[in-house]
């Protein structure tokens, strides 16, 4: 996707959980990753207009055009029907945004904002829109007071975070394991580049935060706690760890059956990173039911 | 006459409430033994249908609904009637202010203002240490929720930032108690953002202060000011509101065929009614209560006759958009579709148009004030003033921008109660920029809530929620307006609110 436009799945105009303040995510379609924890598996596959969702759709808000699958929001209630249907884990709902579309949302707003967060699927995927909508904003006097971030699985080679880093405060960073098989066999892809973006990124001092998330049997284990705690202390001191936990909801395929990560094993993994002298150790402010 | 009796025998009976509650109680059904004030015949059978509704204020008003006495005359002057002295000392001063608080009559039989007591103590603060003042204002606030428990008793504080203001919030959250409400003036100019930052992480901590737009209200009222009393009213200060009375917008758009017949017919025939039964109370209370004869909160000046304004009250615009979205075949709803929401700013422009054309006799200026009027406890099947349902709120910015046009309309108040999750308290920058920009585009008022707090606004008081489930349990609550949070949360499910509570002004009569 380039030439100005993204493939969206989502927005939201209030969030405070994607960096400092109230921020605009944006939520670009499409991932890099397969993880087989993920929380948001519709994200993750770009749709080949197929049409297998249309046919189970109740409401009558998917048609299908000479060649696209064609979502119409003034009649979907929002039944998450077609995303179950979805062979390739892509969303028929999914809509073109210009730079410009963007910019309309982060004018009206503003006031609210004390930033952007674009996040996804993964984020750095679109890099070229990514790159236009953050010039568009660095240009628009009435965002200056906005600050960019992205949330990233760090799947970018340094080459492609150089040219988006001069335009970003900070990036949020997920390393989902560091035992190279484990890493492999979560997300189906090497660990390699994200370690290599963890250091590029602290280097700069574009590191915002470094999110862990913490599978029980898998992410929790001794070995995985010391690797994080050694790789945040090479960082540098002001690394800010983000631990999140593991939960079924909305996961699917053979994870949606692993147990969810117990509160007392998070805040064991927190009390022993901090003992290993990692000062910022966020632990998650709300534990479901 | 035996239902009457058997309904005083319930009260006087009733084990969850004390003695004054009681006493209260009684003297609000011996007041409604007395014949109805005089309506003629359509106003009366609007208010048998409760069309319009007279908040069940009682049938022969003999005070204002809400007084709120300027207490700068009695700190300046003592009182006479009173044999008070004038006050010299910050103890001085807060002792008379306590004693001047039994004095004035409201609705509640509890003062509903309490002063601007930054402004008033403020002068009584030179040569006291940061330490003595936190002590002492401790103590006032101890006293409050202990002799007044009503959390329709409202204090104000700013614009200005000053010692009195911040020690004022430093207690308050760390009583976190349900008295008193409390409301922060804030004028961007003059205030400052480390105050607003100050504010809004009270917020977090116990859900209170409710942050008035300080240059918006101001505009509205002349001199000695305004001031914001019990839930979220902007009235004239040195007066108050002699009365209110509201219509049910739900009812009027089920009598109309259409929004133009709404809008052309329907609501200019209720307003007009609405608009009848309000003078009938005003003539009562001005022309035959004596209220303001030989009284002496008027003889030295505490209130004055001329500045008392009267509410008009509209409540269940959420409803009465719906229904016109049914009629015309649509399918979007009020608070989420941008047709729904532009009818519902329409019916706003259109009620302060058809009350500014509708004169009083007695009142300040006039005409009425339009309030967004956030509901009484046994209210079922309808959402206070122009707010979003219960439990169908978007997200809070969402939430701002949907209901921001209505808000320049409401001289005498609007209140909305955002909802914000817990995991705002890991990122109180995001609540201050919330406020900041709400107040920035125009809001009146911006009132929030925390998920997690005990102590949650219900349709615009404050209740413990451990309060509501002592009650619940039948054994009673200390503070008054726990039996309207326990009414009001089943019959009304305002605690089904997103993901917690609300703002009103509940129960029929007065509170119990
Ligand atoms: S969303 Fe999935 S099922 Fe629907 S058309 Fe696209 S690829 Fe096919
Ligand atoms: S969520 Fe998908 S399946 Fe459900 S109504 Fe909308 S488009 Fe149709």
């Amino acid at each position: 996707m380039s030439d100005g436009v993204a493939a969206v799945s989502k927005f939201l105009t209030w969030s405070v959980v994607d960096g400092p303040g109230n921020r605009f995510v944006l939520f670009l379609q499409g991932c890099n990753y397969r993880c087989v924890t993920c929380h948001n598996p519709h994200t993750i596959g770009v749709c080949s207009d197929c049409g297998t969702c249309v046919a189970v759709c109740p409401s009558g808000a998917l048609s299908r055009t000479s060649r696209k699958v064609v979502h119409d929001p003034g009649v979907c209630i929002a039944c998450d029907s077609c995303l179950a249907a979805c062979p390739t884990r892509a969303n028929p709902m999914v809509r073109r945004m210009t730079v410009e579309d963007v910019l309309v949302l982060l004018r009206r707003n503003a006031p609210f904002l004390n930033g952007l967060t674009v996040s996804g699927g993964e984020a750095t995927l679109q890099l070229d829109f990514l790159i236009d909508l953050f010039t568009a904003i660095r240009a628009a006097p009435e965002l200056a007071h906005l600050t960019l971030f992205i949330d990233s699985n760090g799947h970018l080679p340094v080459d492609g975070w150089r040219r988006v880093l001069a335009l970003t405060d900070g990036v949020m960073l997920d390393i989902k394991a560091f035992d190279a098989d484990r890493h492999r066999r979560l997300t189906g892809v090497d660990n390699d580049l994200s370690l290599a973006s963890a250091r590029l990124l602290a280097t700069v001092g574009k590191l915002h935060e470094l999110r862990f998330l913490l599978i029980p049997g898998e992410t929790d284990r001794p070995e995985e706690i010391a690797a994080l705690a050694a790789l945040a202390r090479e960082l540098g001191p002001q690394t800010r760890l983000r631990l999140n936990a593991f939960q079924q909801h909305g996961v699917r395929g053979p994870a949606a059956g692993w147990p969810k990560m117990p509160r007392d094993g998070l805040e064991a993994a927190a009390v022993a990173l901090r003992a290993a002298g990692i000062a910022e150790v966020a632990v998650p402010s709300v534990w479901l039911p | 006459m035996t239902e009457t009796l058997s309904q005083l025998r319930r009260i006087a009976q009733n084990p969850t409430l004390s003695f004054k509650q009681k006493a209260h109680a009684l003297a609000v059904e011996a007041e409604n033994m007395l014949p109805y004030v005089l309506l003629d015949a359509e106003t009366r059978a609007a208010l048998d249908t409760r069309v319009i509704c007279d908040m069940y204020e009682g049938h022969a008003p003999y005070k204002p609904r809400y007084v709120l006495p300027d207490y700068e005359v009695v700190l300046r002057n003592g009182s006479e009637h009173l044999e008070l002295p004038k006050p010299e000392t910050l103890d001085e001063a807060i002792s008379t202010l306590q004693i001047a608080y039994h004095h004035v009559p409201s609705v509640t039989g509890m003062p509903v203002f309490i002063g601007h007591l930054d402004a008033l103590l403020l002068p009584f603060c030179n040569g006291v240490s940061d330490d003595d003042l936190y002590r002492k204002i401790k103590l006032f606030w101890r006293y409050i929720d202990r002799v007044l428990p009503d959390a329709f008793l409202h204090a104000d504080i700013g614009p200005t930032d000053n010692r009195v203001a911040r020690t004022i919030l430093r207690v308050d959250a760390e009583l976190k108690q349900v008295a008193p409400n409390l409301t922060f003036l804030y004028d961007p100019e003059v205030s400052g953002e480390a105050m607003l930052r100050l504010c809004t992480d009270n917020i977090i901590a116990c859900s209170k202060p409710h942050i008035a737009n300080h240059p918006v209200h101001r505009e509205v009222f002349d001199e000695p000011g305004y001031a914001i009393v019990s839930c979220y009213n902007a009235l004239p200060l040195r007066g108050g509101a002699a009365t209110l009375a509201r219509v049910n917008l739900k009812k009027v758009a089920e009598a109309s065929t259409s929004e133009a017949d709404f809008l052309e017919v329907q609501l200019p025939r209720y307003v007009n009614l609405n608009a009848r039964l309000m003078r009938a109370r005003l003539d009562y209370l001005f022309r035959q209560s004596g209220f303001f004869d030989g009284n002496f909160l008027v003889e030295e000046g505490w209130i004055d006759k001329d500045r008392f304004t009267a509410m008009f009250g509209i409540f269940a615009m959420a409803e009465a958009v719906n229904h016109l979205q049914d009629l015309a075949g649509r399918p979007g709803r009020y608070g989420h579709d941008a047709a729904a929401n532009a009818i519902g700013h329409r019916i706003s422009e259109r009620l302060a148009d058809l009350v500014a054309h509708e004169p009083m006799e007695h009142v300040w200026r006039g005409v009425a004030m339009l309030h967004a009027q956030a509901g009484l406890s046994s209210d079922a099947g309808t959402t206070p003033g122009v707010r979003i349902p219960y439990g169908s709120e978007p997200d809070p910015v969402s939430h701002v921008q949907a209901l921001l046009p209505h808000h320049q309309h409401y001289l005498s108040g609007v209140s909305e109660i955002l909802t914000l999750d817990e995991t705002v308290r890991a990122n109180p920058e995001a609540v201050f920029q919330l406020a900041k920009g709400a107040l920035q585009l125009g809001f009146r008022e911006f009132t929030a809530n925390v998920a997690g707090n005990d102590l949650v606004r219900v349709t615009g008081f404050m209740i413990r929620l451990s309060d509501v489930k002592l009650y619940n349990a039948a054994k009673g609550s200390r503070v008054n307006t726990t039996a309207l949070g326990a009414e009001a949360a089943d019959t009304v499910h305002i605690l089904a609110r997103k993901p917690r509570v609300v703002g009103l002004e509940l129960m029929a009569g007065s509170s119990v």
